[in-house]
């Protein structure tokens, strides 16, 4: 089947993909820092195809080299990449890969993330692309950081390097029983060595640190409270910030009077066009002085959840975005000769990242020089944001991301740099700001709502012959159907969101799949075949079968039947190379209308596992996240406001909520690792919902799914707790 | 602006602030201990969590001028000596987080549910800790981390 590949992300309007100026220092100046040993690498153009595999609009990167490996006289390896760790754990990950590569100690690898000043130029951390393309970059500079060590013990001992071996962080020489540590080969070298990036890479299956379940590093530091997180971030005379907002979205400011706020000791107000803050000596001052600023303003009349999917729908393909369609053979006449029909709509409510640390940044001034500490998953991108908003070259402007409090696509943007970049500009002291939740929930970006619209056909016996496919919205991701199916019509439809949304973890592949699982689950009760077969019956990929049968087999499908109490269903999928397939089983309280998840069993397969323990965290962690957004996780709102903006109104995911949980991991170490931070969390809201359906017989076509309202677009408030 | 001497992990410490300020923010913007976390400001996630007597209470909604008689123990005065308490050593045994933002406040409503309960079961425990959120969703290794950190510990061990 041919299906014209999908971008890897979907861009939305608030996002900058403008990455420009040169690099910040001249990486020879790094040896200096660094203090002599050897850097290791490569020309940009190499790294930047390995990278994309796209072009940015005609953005060009300066011909020069990045540093991204660095062995000290010690022994330390230090390691540059400009991805971030935000509890995915690839902090870890990476660094198995270089020492696998490199046969040194895992110990001896630091991880320098997430850093313009210090670590190559890098678009961010989304699209679970982190493993499938920062590894190989990683473990390239590393296999070539050793054939140089071969290379420099071999002149040293006046032998060839074939007759050496690396090991352990040593150039070994066997024959003559010596060895050299890694340290001491290159003490008093200041060495750069510029690789093509053609190194061959050492298989999975000879993996030994990369493939085992090594602990998260630095993981001692998150149970005792030291791991500086951005909003733990403190300078020596910092101030602290906080920005007026406005009532509700696409507002105008009819009148403002901050005379109380400057009465506030210590306070300073700073207006700037639209953009109204103050700084305070301290974060209470700061919040309270925001408090005491009058201002007016007029919110104009805007959608809400009762007439969002209208909305969305009237809009489509007027955003200015360009959708995605793939056509074949002809859906109407397969539909006619049919003899099992089925035509449903499927919505999903806009719902909140909810990162537990909500958006904070530190900014400091230095001359026209700029530091910015903050949580974001594109550090570099935040730098361009600064450098157009300033007017300054991006070598002025230095963003650091410490491993932050998570974003799950929430943190692509830099709002919070900004305000405290603007604020300390005008303070001449660094400011600290931090969003407080109902900021977040209010002024962050949203996982899109959506409309999908599925008609599908198929034969007496089961066979798909017809499947059309439409999203308004909210995207193309996994909109494809892996199953077989002669003749489609799949399109997306981008709307004009009366929302902010972007990115949210797996992007719209939650979304699509929601709604393809559930069709799918629909045609076989249609047809009157069993869920699993009839999936099977209609798929060819190996990989996606395989998750599917070993998902089945652990949770023993089949060999209960559902009863009005409870049900059982299954789902799966594959996006970002990363396949999946899970089984629910619910229990109905029919009194009140709740439903219960009791059991998910998930497989999952994407590659060769770099990690099994860290793998199977994110696949868990994606199944609990995914409970919310399938039960009862949603954004409501009206006139440009948004109602439920606080933990107390807008439910997440508890411990009583998690059911018991059994992930079963494939590893195929003859294939290239794929991402696993997203497809995760496609499956189980589909399997949830036909566990729904076998046991009660009612089909819930919109997310998040509710016994107590099954009507599209009129939630109930979900005051639950 | 009140004076205040807060007893913190042992410590007699004075600040100033206004009284009606949450501990929460008395701590991590005045006190430098950034170890407690900010989650939602309304007693809703957990991740602000601090034990005041030996018993979990979030500091978020606390002003500081309540805390002053009590002694205040954060993450950061769990461990003594280099030695993590039991359960802090079993939150790092299961790598039972992510990000890590919410682990503070679990260890320490976990600390105070197994001062109380030493056995616990398992209901006790999701309910102990039903008003910690993680978002990342690491709520089957807590459990299981409170669950072993429950178990008898060896001589001279503390939770």
């Amino acid at each position: 089947m041919s299906y014209r590949k999908e971008p890897e992300l979907e861009s939305f309007q608030y996002e900058y993909w403008s990455p420009s100026g040169s690099l910040s220092f001249d990486r020879r100046d790094f040896l200096k820092v660094l203090g002599g040993g050897v850097l290791v690498c490569l020309t940009y153009d190499l790294a930047w195809t390995q990278e994309s595999g796209r072009s940015f609009g005609g953005h060009e990167l300066p011909k020069d080299v990045s540093a991204w490996l660095h062995i000290a006289s010690d022994g330390q390896v230090k390691v540059f990449t400009g991805k971030a760790e935000v509890g995915q754990n690839i902090r870890t990950s990476l660094a198995q890969l270089v020492a696998e590569e490199l046969r040194a100690p895992f110990d001896s690898i630091v991880m320098v993330m997430g850093d313009t000043g210090l670590t190559p130029w890098d678009m961010g951390t989304f699209g679970s692309r982190t493993t499938p393309t920062m590894g190989p970059q990683l473990r390239t500079m590393a296999a070539a950081a050793r054939q140089m060590l071969l290379e420099m013990a071999a002149e040293r001992w006046h032998v060839s390097p074939d007759a050496l071996t690396a090991a352990e962080g040593k150039i070994v020489d066997s024959q003559n029983s010596r060895s050299l540590t890694y340290g001491e080969l290159t003490r008093g070298e200041n060495l750069v060595k510029i690789v093509s990036g053609q190194e061959t890479l050492t298989q999975a299956a000879e993996w030994k640190i990369a493939g085992t379940a090594v602990p998260k590093s630095e993981g001692r530091d998150f149970v005792t409270g030291k791991h500086t997180y951005p909003s733990d971030i403190s300078r020596p005379g910092m101030l602290f910030g906080a920005v007026l907002r406005a009532d509700g979205f696409n507002a105008t400011l009819e009148s403002i009077d901050t005379s109380e706020a400057e009465k506030l000791p210590g306070v300073k107000v700073v207006r700037d066009g639209d953009f109204t803050g103050v700084v305070a000596p301290d974060a209470f001052t700061a919040q309270k002085a925001i408090s005491a600023i009058r201002a007016k303003w007029n919110v104009p009349a805007q959608p809400s959840n009762k007439n969002i999917f209208d909305v969305l729908k009237a809009s489509a393909d007027s955003g200015g975005e360009e959708g995605s369609k793939h056509a074949a053979g002809s859906v109407e006449q397969a539909m006619a000769a049919a003899s099992v029909k089925l035509e449903k709509r499927y919505t999903v409510q806009y719902i909140a990242h909810a990162p537990l640390e909500p958006r904070a940044a530190v900014a400091e001034w230095s001359g026209d020089n700029l530091t910015v500490w903050t949580g974001t998953q594109r550090p570099f991108g935040v730098r361009d944001q600064l450098t157009q908003l300033f007017h300054i070259p991006a070598a002025q402007v230095r963003v650091i991301q410490p491993d932050m409090g998570s974003g799950y696509g929430g943190k692509h943007t830099g709002e919070a740099a900004l305000e405290a970049a603007r604020l300390a500009k005008s303070a001449g002291k660094p400011v600290k700001v931090v969003w407080t939740r109902q900021e977040e929930f209010t002024w962050a970006y949203l996982r899109p709502a959506g409309v999908m619209e599925i008609k599908a056909g198929a034969q007496q016996d089961g066979t798909l012959v017809a499947w059309e496919h439409h999203n308004y919205n909210s995207g193309s991701a996994a909109i494809a159907t892996p199953y077989n199916v002669t003749n489609q019509l799949v399109q997306y439809h981008p709307s004009k969101s009366p929302l902010r949304q972007g990115s949210y973890r797996s992007l719209a592949a939650a979304a699509n799949v929601f709604a393809r699982e559930s069709h799918m689950d629909g045609m076989a009760h249609a047809a009157g075949i069993d869920p699993l077969e009839f999936r099977l019956k209609n798929l060819t990929d190996p990989r996606l079968r395989a998750v599917f049968e070993t998902a089945a087999g652990q949770f023993g499908w089949g060999r209960s039947k559902s009863t009005p109490e409870r049900g059982f269903g299954i789902a799966g999928g594959v996006d970002k190379g990363g396949y999946v397939a899970a089984c629910a089983e619910v229990e109905i309280d029919h009194a009140i209308k709740k439903v219960r998840i009791v059991r998910v069993v998930q497989a999952w397969e994407s590659g060769a596992i770099v990690n099994p323990d860290g793998l199977r965290n994110q696949i868990t962690g994606a199944i609990v996240q995914a409970i919310g957004g399938a039960l009862f996780e949603e954004i409501l709102f009206a006139d440009g406001r948004i109602l439920n903006p606080r933990f107390s109104q807008y439910c997440l995911p508890r411990f009583s909520d998690v059911p018991r949980i059994e992930v079963v991991l494939i590893n195929r170490k003859d294939l290239p690792s794929a991402g696993a931070g997203e497809t995760g969390i496609t499956a189980l809201a589909p399997a949830v919902g036909n566990a729904i359906f076998a046991a009660t017989g009612i089909r819930l076509p919109n997310m998040p799914m509710s016994l107590k309202n099954n009507t599209p677009g009129q939630p109930e408030p979900a005051a639950r707790k | 602006m009140g004076e205040f001497i807060l007893n913190v992990n042992g410590a007699h410490l004075r600040v100033s602030a206004p009284a009606e300020e949450s501990l929460l923010s008395v701590l991590r913007n005045r006190l430098n201990l950034t170890g407690t976390k900010y989650g939602c400001g309304e007693g809703q996630c957990g991740a602000c969590t601090v034990l005041l007597d030996g018993r979990a209470t979030r500091s978020c909604t606390l002003p500081v001028a309540q805390a002053t008689s009590t002694q205040i123990t954060t993450i950061e005065g769990l461990e003594t000596n280099g030695k993590l308490t039991a359960v802090q050593q079993s939150f790092l045994n299961e790598g039972a987080f992510q990000c890590g933002y919410c682990t503070s406040g679990m260890i320490l409503r976990a600390t105070s549910l197994l001062h109380q309960t030493s056995s616990p079961t398992e209901e006790q425990i999701v309910k102990a800790m039903d008003g910690n959120i993680c978002r990342c969703g690491s709520q089957p290794r807590i459990l299981e981390a409170v669950k072993r950190a429950a178990r008898p510990q060896p001589k001279g061990e503390t939770r």
